[in-house]
């Protein structure tokens, strides 16, 4: 079975090919990361129009080596995200559904992000504990079986993605935040900067906003000496917070894996800490498959119509939506 | 009129006697640096409007939508740089009664925000004190003021 899958809730405007929840055929993505960079982030007015421009293009790109009668389904994220962004992909999808009388499959962009782990060839064993990183999200969950979930705790404030690119500006390092601050932390000394860190005990909840406040006390403080032993301080102590917490609802829990996913989980040093302190086997997919792309709504898009979870033509986005 | 918070628990709980105050339409202009309680004044609002859980920062998406006793939208403008960004967001759809609105960042968008409002100064006093300051545009937040006043001194005056 062939899926088309589209992604447009955010900077990214993806379209890809991927046979029966596994083999990705095709994988196009066109970032804005370049217009929205002088902003210092996304600004969704911008994001909107240039998926206008761009989605159709990059899906011709993607269905460059298929034919459109060998596709069994249209997936396209419908939330969480930005809104005039999500309206373009779902609107498009459903014009090529319709068109080519195709099933549509609107697709919560969070279960995306846990499904990029079936395309590395991997078959993750039930029950897990998925924790999903991104700038817009930090959530902890436990996953029992296909489309089955339980939220066991999300972050309280700000997204760990988020405390990365809000501190990134405060250190002058620019955007996107994630890759700026783990850059600068390969040159920097963690050791020099105790930050605290929010354990929040009891509960499976994250806070980065008081880690986040540190930052800018400890800089202005010294009057922006020393960003790059800030930026491996910071670091450190948003993955220890990320990796403690993962390990210890696993354990718990009694779950057979962790599985990663979302944009933070391209940084390496989480993927290194995670594998070296958990006890049970660590799955997390390729960076490139950790940041937005279409290829993971197609395979989450192929094991809902296997489970026959068809939208109707009344789909609609779902700006706020959460897992499960 | 002023307030200083000792905590980030105070700052919630201060919110949430104003999200008990709300009625449909109100305003919330929160005003401060990174850092100085924004999201956690936000926070008790939410729950005032007897909405579960945690308000987190919209920075990300720019708007947030809860529905509690009214439907309930927190805005950020923290993303945007000039005025006509935040003109394009097309805020009229939530600014004008369609629910209560708490806009963080408000200093980015003063100019073509509604002039009646309730503007929230927050600043930075030390590690867990915050000064807090509301300055009433309109009559229905002067309102909303002395309601907040005389509930404040009835707490008070209930004290042992």
């Amino acid at each position: 079975m062939k899926l088309l899958g589209i992604e447009t809730s955010c900077d990214e405007t993806a379209a890809a090919v991927v046979q029966d929840g596994r083999e990705i055929l095709s994988n196009i993505i066109s970032s804005q990361v370049d217009i929205h960079a002088r902003y210092g982030g996304i600004v969704p007015e911008v994001a909107s129009r240039q998926h206008l421009v761009t989605t159709i293009p990059i899906i011709e790109e993607a269905m460059a080596q298929t034919c459109w009668s060998d596709l069994d389904g249209i997936a396209v994220t419908i939330g969480p995200g930005l809104a005039g962004s999500l309206l373009v992909g779902v609107n498009i999808a459903k014009a090529i559904a319709l068109a080519h009388g195709l099933p549509l499959l609107g697709i919560n962009h969070l279960e995306g992000h846990i499904y990029a782990n079936w395309l590395e060839g991997r078959t993750p064993d039930f029950p897990c504990i998925c924790l999903i990183v991104s700038g817009g999200h930090t959530d902890l969950l436990v996953m029992r079986g296909h489309g089955d979930y339980l939220a066991l705790g999300r972050t309280r404030d700000d997204a760990a993605g988020e405390a990365f690119d809000k501190v990134a500006r405060i250190l002058g390092l620019g955007y996107p935040g994630g890759p700026a601050i783990e850059q600068a932390a390969l040159s920097g000394d963690s050791t020099l900067h105790r930050l605290p860190r929010a354990w929040l005990r009891g509960s499976d909840a994250f806070s980065f906003s008081g880690l986040k406040t540190a930052v800018l006390r400890l800089v202005e403080g010294k009057g922006g000496l020393g960003a790059a032993d800030i930026a491996a301080s910071f670091q450190e102590a948003v993955v220890d917070v990320l990796v403690t917490k993962t390990v210890e609802a696993a354990k718990r829990l009694g779950a057979k894996q962790i599985l990663l996913g979302g944009g933070v989980v391209a940084n390496r040093l989480l993927r290194q800490s995670m594998a070296q302190r958990s006890p049970l086997p660590v799955l997390c997919p390729s960076p490139t498959l950790c940041t937005d792309n279409a290829a993971m709504i197609a395979c989450c898009g192929y094991f809902h119509l296997k489970a026959g979870k068809i939208s109707g033509w009344d789909l609609d986005i779902a700006p706020n939506l959460r897992l499960p | 009129m002023n307030f200083v918070s000792e905590s980030p628990e105070l700052t919630q709980q201060l919110g949430m006697r104003l999200g008990r105050l709300a009625k449909l339409g109100d305003l919330f202009l929160l005003v401060g640096a990174l850092g100085s309680g924004k999201t956690c004044l936000t926070q008790g609002i939410a729950w005032g409007l007897g909405i579960e859980g945690y308000a987190t920062s919209p920075s990300f998406v720019v708007i947030n939508q809860y529905q509690g006793r009214l439907p309930f939208y927190h805005i950020d403008l923290y993303r945007l740089e000039r005025i006509e960004e935040v003109i394009e967001l097309g805020l009229e759809d939530y600014l004008y009664g369609r629910g209560v609105c708490v806009v963080e960042w408000a200093e980015k968008g003063l100019e073509v925000l509604p002039k009646e409002h309730l503007l929230v100064e927050m600043g930075f006093l030390s590690d867990t004190r915050r000064g807090i300051t509301f300055k009433p545009s309109g009559e229905r937040y002067v309102e909303m003021l002395s309601e907040l006043n005389v509930r404040e001194r009835a707490k008070k005056w209930s004290l042992p």
